[in-house]
């Protein structure tokens, strides 16, 4: 069977449950959604896969209002500690007014299609939405 | 003096503000010439210089070098982002702390009048529409204002939004206040790119950048340069009398970089390195922050300037809203902070900012200060942040002459 979707970075795992994945130093316990050569924290180059919780709250965020040519506006930019690991990612499905975004509210992860590439291949995105 | 302390024997600032007419050199050529009058030496005494400019091209230091002099010395060309004047300037006095020469030369200037939003954004990954995985998060698509924001205001926006959500308190209107001040601050400053007092209305229903920081909230992108002569206390020893009085003690002079923090791969933290170089820099000055009589902090945004009231030691940890409200951080308060109107007003050439807060403090210590001179200045601190990041703090006090 072919591919027909790719999620927006590899970190994001597509399928019947959508979730997060990060690199974790086998040493300390530090946890990267990019590719690393070496532990930040502690030096160690042993990482293993480990799964993201998909509900968190917001630590954090901006609406933004302005933003670079061809960054569509406005959109909610946060912070979400989903169970100790920070993730940054967009707030989904809620109006972008301070009255609508709180600190501390609850969220959990949702995804949407960002379109097909000329070949077809469908680009999946995630956010962040009120649980 | 000790021999081994370090001294501002001169230092300049232009006018901040746009220089259509003006290149990078011949504005870091003005605060060049002007920061060696000042200092009563040439060329001729300079043993190294260090230079930033990091929008610029490479080699800015022997460019500026053409105009002012060329003596053969060892130049660094540093690029620390918005903390590279504060680097230049610590690496001239690493080079006499080493003994390698008893007099240096430090400059920073950027042009940057006009240029708009800084961070974000980027050009498509390629031209043809194909989901294609590249770079270290195997990102198929440039992700700013996808997955978060990368443009400044919005970054330091969540810095202050995440200090609010720690300790409360940190609303809308508080950080317009905070602008406020600044801004008022910078009417008394004839060499701020702006100078007008804006109301808290005008502040807060000012176009919104990136909430809750509105343009006013945001610092000012100009031209500017500033530069600065500092020599080793064995050297000023046997220069005159009035070099001496004027000179300025660099007390203490830090730089760190962000040690690892959970968070900091989805949020820059800006307060850990800056809470380190802060204890760092009263350590090595033998000062408290209740000692300091005028701070010059990185404003890049007024949501910016609320924790490193707590960064800096200025109030106690969390307490950094009701310092604010205590009226504390007014020039008329106990803790004068940025009274040259911060980079809010006074504006933000980047590779010129390190420096230029140095002037300001010297400025006061000297008594030079006019209109806006705190009265009695003995102590001030410097504090500038680079994203990436680097923090750079000096600590300065008034000559003992």
């Amino acid at each position: 069977m072919t591919i027909t979707q790719v999620p927006l970075v590899d970190y994001l795992v597509l399928g019947d449950k959508p979730h997060l994945i990060a690199n974790e130093c086998t040493k300390c316990g530090a946890r990267y959604f990019d590719r690393r050569n070496a532990c930040a924290s502690c030096f160690a180059t042993d990482f293993k896969k480990v799964t993201i919780v998909n509900e968190g709250i917001v630590r954090s965020f901006t609406i933004v209002t302005f933003a670079a040519p061809g960054v569509p506006v406005p959109f909610v930019a946060a912070i979400i500690d989903c169970g100790g690991t920070s993730v940054r990612g967009n707030l989904a499905n809620v109006d972008p007014t301070p009255e609508k975004v709180t600190l501390g509210m609850k969220v959990k992860l949702t995804t949407y299609s960002l379109g097909a590439d000329d070949n077809g291949l469908e680009a999946i995105g995630f956010g962040y939405e009120p649980a | 003096m000790a021999t081994d302390d370090i001294y501002i024997l001169g230092i300049y600032m232009t006018k901040f503000g746009k220089y259509p007419d003006k290149d990078t050199v011949d504005l870091a050529s003005e605060a060049v010439i002007a920061a060696l009058a000042d200092a009563q030496v040439t060329m001729k005494d300079i043993g190294v210089m260090a230079a930033g400019c990091l929008m610029g091209q490479g080699g800015i230091g022997q460019m500026i070098q053409k105009q002012v002099g060329q003596t053969g010395i060892p130049v660094y060309n540093v690029s620390n982002a918005c903390a590279t004047g504060a680097t230049a300037l610590r690496t001239a006095i690493m080079a006499i702390k080493a003994g390698e020469c008893d007099m240096g030369l430090a400059v920073g200037v950027e042009k940057l009048a006009g240029v708009g939003l800084l961070g974000g954004g980027g050009t498509p990954k390629s031209k043809n529409k194909e989901w294609t995985p590249q770079g270290r998060f195997g990102s198929v698509t440039n992700v700013d204002g996808l997955i978060g924001t990368a443009a400044m205001p919005g970054t330091f926006a969540q810095v202050g939004m995440e200090y609010g959500h720690k300790y409360g308190g940190a609303t809308f209107e508080l950080f317009a206040k905070i602008s406020e001040k600044n801004h008022a601050h910078s009417t008394l400053n004839p060499l701020a790119a702006y100078s007008k007092r804006m109301s808290l209305d005008e502040i807060m229903n000012d176009i919104m950048i990136s909430y809750p920081n509105t343009r006013p909230m945001c610092s000012a992108n100009c031209d500017g340069a500033a530069a600065a002569v500092v020599v080793s206390g064995a050297k000023l020893k046997t220069l005159s009398l009035e070099q001496q009085r004027r000179a300025v003690k660099v007390s203490a002079s830090i730089l760190t970089s962000d040690p690892y923090q959970e968070a900091c791969q989805v949020l820059p933290d800006v307060n850990t390195l800056t809470r380190i170089a802060a204890k760092q820099a009263y350590e090595q000055a033998g000062v408290s922050p209740s000692d300091l009589n005028l701070v010059e902090l990185h404003d890049c945004f007024a949501t910016a300037e609320l924790v490193h009231y707590d960064n800096l030691m200025l109030c106690e940890e969390g307490g950094a809203v009701d310092f604010f409200n205590s009226g504390a951080t007014w020039r008329d308060g106990s803790m004068p902070v940025n009274v040259s109107g911060g980079l809010e007003s006074k504006g933000h050439p980047i590779a010129a900012t390190g420096i230029a807060n140095i002037w300001e403090v010297c400025h006061h210590l000297r008594g030079e200060a006019g209109p806006r001179q705190i009265e009695g200045a003995k102590v001030g601190l410097a504090h500038v942040i680079g994203l990436g990041s680097a923090c750079g703090i000096h600590i300065l006090e008034k000559s003992a002459l």
